[in-house]
């Protein structure tokens, strides 16, 4: 942990100086304020545009969640425009499911009402996540060392392994559909006729399946670049000092790719936890395989206030757990240079 | 240059917050409906033409009405995305989508939205031609709301080759099963006898809300705001398709199954008995092993007629429109006979007026016609509600737990109504 603290003291260094360094140039009014009024000059136009096209959507969103969606009329049959405060209301319907009752009040989300299958989308995002990433990670790191050795037609294995990730996921999630259909591919060859896509177990795992074989390749070329900046020298010296194969993995090799690694854990961590195309094409998000965003997307169909808050619970979770693996992983990605 | 900074970005998040303020805070009580006798050029919104039929549509309708030009505006071929496109569009108040085609069981919703106005008055359309099942889906609260101009009923293939008539019954259907080898590739103790779109989507609201019609069970009250599916009648419909994979007249495969994935499996000679829509006849007749060796006939029920799940499609007039009488014009229009008519020649499309059914020369060239007007005729539109997307939702989930056995029909039942309550009272 020492290791975490130091670039944290450093950076709080940092500021301290900088911080001295402007209450001097205020006071001369020299080079730095014209630097500044420069930067923000040319920043300022990306800044507003930033705030624009990404900033307003996410605050019009979040404003949205804590207001109410139309309801029914009864005088007139006709739906009231909602959008009046709702407090947390909408927060609760999703992480304590509560519904509302006929009558007034609130009551538990019967089963087939969307607020009853949060937490089990959760979990259910959490699980493909861990899964996929692990296996994603085992695979891509066998498949990076074979690519790192010297042989003939080395160039072409690694354009032909990134040609799934090139596909979109859509096009690769039918493709698998035809793999697992009943009478598809896979129970030819493996003379079954298993419904791969109507029991929550095979259907999970068809997901997990199709998921690696496509995104694998992405992680095993990320971690070729970190394997390439690895310098042979420290191999042969450690040979040298009589290291195994084994000591020469775990004592050079993933520590000096780990920065190459943290980055494709985390991307594909993030990737997975906001997996929509590949569960909705293959199974729709049936047995068992309904995603956080499937569910969003489900209840847009109807509530758009309240899916805003179930996007915003995504949006939380996804942003915590990304600040978990980067501590986990004492990566700065955003900055290596303080390292 | 940090404090500036620090200003410049307060400044712009309060910018953003105002913005999303008043992007959140405008109501204007515009709630549509209004009547406006407005003519002049308009767009008419289609989900992708497959039948290729609408420029012949354009181009009649633009022939007669040079100053009132149709633009036929076509959106994606899957009817979630065509919905969430008309929604973006209404919430909108766009003007510029005038008459929009509505899936038969968007009209409520659409309607108690107040995006399209109701047919009565200066509106009013005269549908008595048409077959009824039709107009009640275009109708709200007792309200008209949309024109029908093409229909579509669910249908009982059947191997001519394997069973001599058509059952009428259910128990007919599963005798009928007894002893007769399909190409087995699916299992089951009694492999490929029957088999409907049952996977967990709205192919599975339309299935079991025919199975629960057939049996004389209802799904929502006739105002559409409570549930009414938690019966001995509903029960009993729904434990067709329960039993089906308990006793193993339908496969367990069947679990996957949607329009396509069922229709594969019937035209490789896998099943004895299909529930599809009237489009699977021409593709059986084309490249399928069981060419020229199925019928059609109607649904079976418990005691003799079945119930058909309503499909189809209505045009109705945004509220937004400022053309409303051309719009009326070409509404009446697509209802004419001539339409029809060529809508089922160039496009394979149900017609919506009824006498077409009888047509001695379009039953000839379309041999499933007959059937499929007893289909429609006795057909029931999916719940009438304007909290469709939930109901929808309800009905999928809790069917599909209890066909895979994971909860008891009654259970399911319950929960379903449980379900179709709570969407009621705001989720």
């Amino acid at each position: 942990m020492s290791i975490v603290s130091e670039p944290i003291a450093e950076n709080a260094a940092k500021k301290r100086g900088s911080r001295r360094r402007r209450g001097g140039g205020s006071g001369g009014g020299g080079l730095h304020s014209r630097d500044g009024r420069m930067a923000l000059y040319l920043l300022g136009p990306t800044m507003v545009m930033l705030a624009l096209i990404v900033g307003y959507p996410i605050v019009n969103a979040i404003y949205k969640s804590f207001q109410t969606d139309p309801g029914l009329d009864d005088s007139t049959g006709l739906f009231n425009e909602g959008n009046e405060w709702n407090g947390v209301g909408n927060y609760t319907h999703w992480i304590l499911q509560q519904c509302n009752a006929v009558g007034g009040g609130t009551e538990t989300c019967p089963s087939g009402n969307l607020g009853s299958q949060f937490w089990d989308s959760v979990w259910v995002t959490l699980g493909f996540t861990v899964v996929t990433v692990i296996i994603e990670v085992v695979i891509g790191m066998w498949f990076a060392m074979m690519m790192h050795r010297a042989f003939r037609g080395r160039a072409l294995v690694r354009v032909a392994v990134l040609i799934p990730w090139a596909v979109p996921t859509a096009v690769i999630a039918k493709l698998w559909v035809v793999i697992f259909d009943p009478q598809g591919v896979l129970n030819n060859v493996l003379g079954t006729s298993f419904a791969w896509t109507s029991e929550s177990g095979p259907a999970r795992a068809a997901i997990v399946i199709a998921d690696v074989w496509k995104t694998t390749p992405f992680i095993a070329l990320l971690i070729l670049a970190g394997l390439q900046g690895i310098s042979s020298e420290i191999y042969e010296s450690a040979k040298v000092d009589g290291a195994n194969a084994w000591q020469r993995f775990w004592r050079i090799t993933l520590p000096l790719v780990k920065p190459a690694l943290a980055v494709a854990v985390i991307f594909r961590s993030l990737d997975v936890l906001r997996m929509y195309d590949l569960p909705w094409v293959l199974t729709q998000g049936s047995n068992g395989t309904q995603t956080i965003s499937i569910l969003v997307v489900k209840e847009l169909a109807s509530k758009l206030n309240s899916a805003a808050a179930l996007s915003t619970i995504t949006f939380v979770l996804i942003f915590a757990i990304a600040l978990v693996l980067v501590r986990l992983f004492n990566a700065n990605i955003v900055d290596r240079g303080t390292r | 240059m940090r404090g500036k900074g620090a200003a410049a970005l307060a400044g712009l998040l309060g910018t953003v917050l105002a913005l999303s303020a008043c992007g959140g805070g405008s109501s204007d009580g515009d709630s549509g409906g209004g009547t406006n006798t407005g003519r002049g050029p308009f767009t008419f919104v289609t989900g992708k033409d497959l039948s290729g039929i609408m420029p012949y549509i354009a181009e009649e309708w633009n022939k007669a009405h040079p100053e009132e030009k149709v633009t036929i505006k076509q959106q994606s071929d899957a009817a979630d995305q065509q919905l969430s496109d008309l929604q973006q569009h209404f919430q909108a108040k766009d003007a510029d989508y005038d008459v929009v085609t509505v899936d038969v069981v968007w009209t409520a919703e659409f309607a108690a939205k107040g995006w399209i106005v109701p047919l009565k008055g200066d509106l009013a359309l005269d549908q008595a031609d048409l077959l009824p099942a039709t107009v009640t889906a275009a109708t709200y609260n007792g309200t008209q709301y949309a024109a029908p101009y093409d229909s579509d009923g669910g249908l009982l293939y059947y191997r001519t080759d394997l069973v001599k008539e058509a059952p009428t019954t259910w128990d007919e259907l599963i005798a009928d099963c007894e002893g007769k080898s399909t190409s087995g590739t699916i299992t089951g103790s009694k492999p490929g006898c029957y088999a409907g779109q049952l996977a967990s989507y709205e192919g599975l609201t339309v299935n079991a809300s025919e199975a629960i019609n057939a049996a004389g069970g209802t799904i929502v009250s006739d105002d559409g705001k409570s549930a009414t599916v938690d019966t001995a009648e509903a029960a009993k419909g729904l434990d067709f398709l329960v039993n089906g994979f308990k006793e193993g007249y339908i496969p367990k495969e069947a679990l996957g199954f949607k329009e396509t994935e069922s229709l594969n499996a019937f035209a490789a000679g896998d099943l004895v008995f299909l529930r599809n829509w009237p489009y699977a006849y021409s593709q059986l007749n084309g490249d399928s092993k069981v060419k020229g060796k199925f019928g059609v006939a109607p649904l079976p029920g418990p005691t003799g007629s079945g119930a058909s799940s309503l499909g189809g499609h209505s045009a109705a007039i945004s509220a937004y429109s400022k053309n409303q009488a051309s719009a009326l014009d070409f509404l009446k229009f697509l209802q004419s006979e001539e339409i029809q008519k060529n809508q089922l020649i160039k496009g394979s499309k149900a017609p919506v007026i009824a006498s077409l059914y009888d047509d001695a020369d379009l039953n000839k060239e379309f041999g499933y016609l007959s059937t499929l007007k007893e289909s429609i005729e006795t057909a029931v539109p999916r719940p009438v509600t304007p909290f469709y997307p939930a109901v929808t939702q309800a009905i999928q989930t809790n069917a599909y737990a209890a066909l895979q056995g994971k909860s008891t029909t009654a259970d399911a039942l319950k929960d379903m109504a449980a379900s179709i309550n709570s969407a009621a009272a705001g989720g």
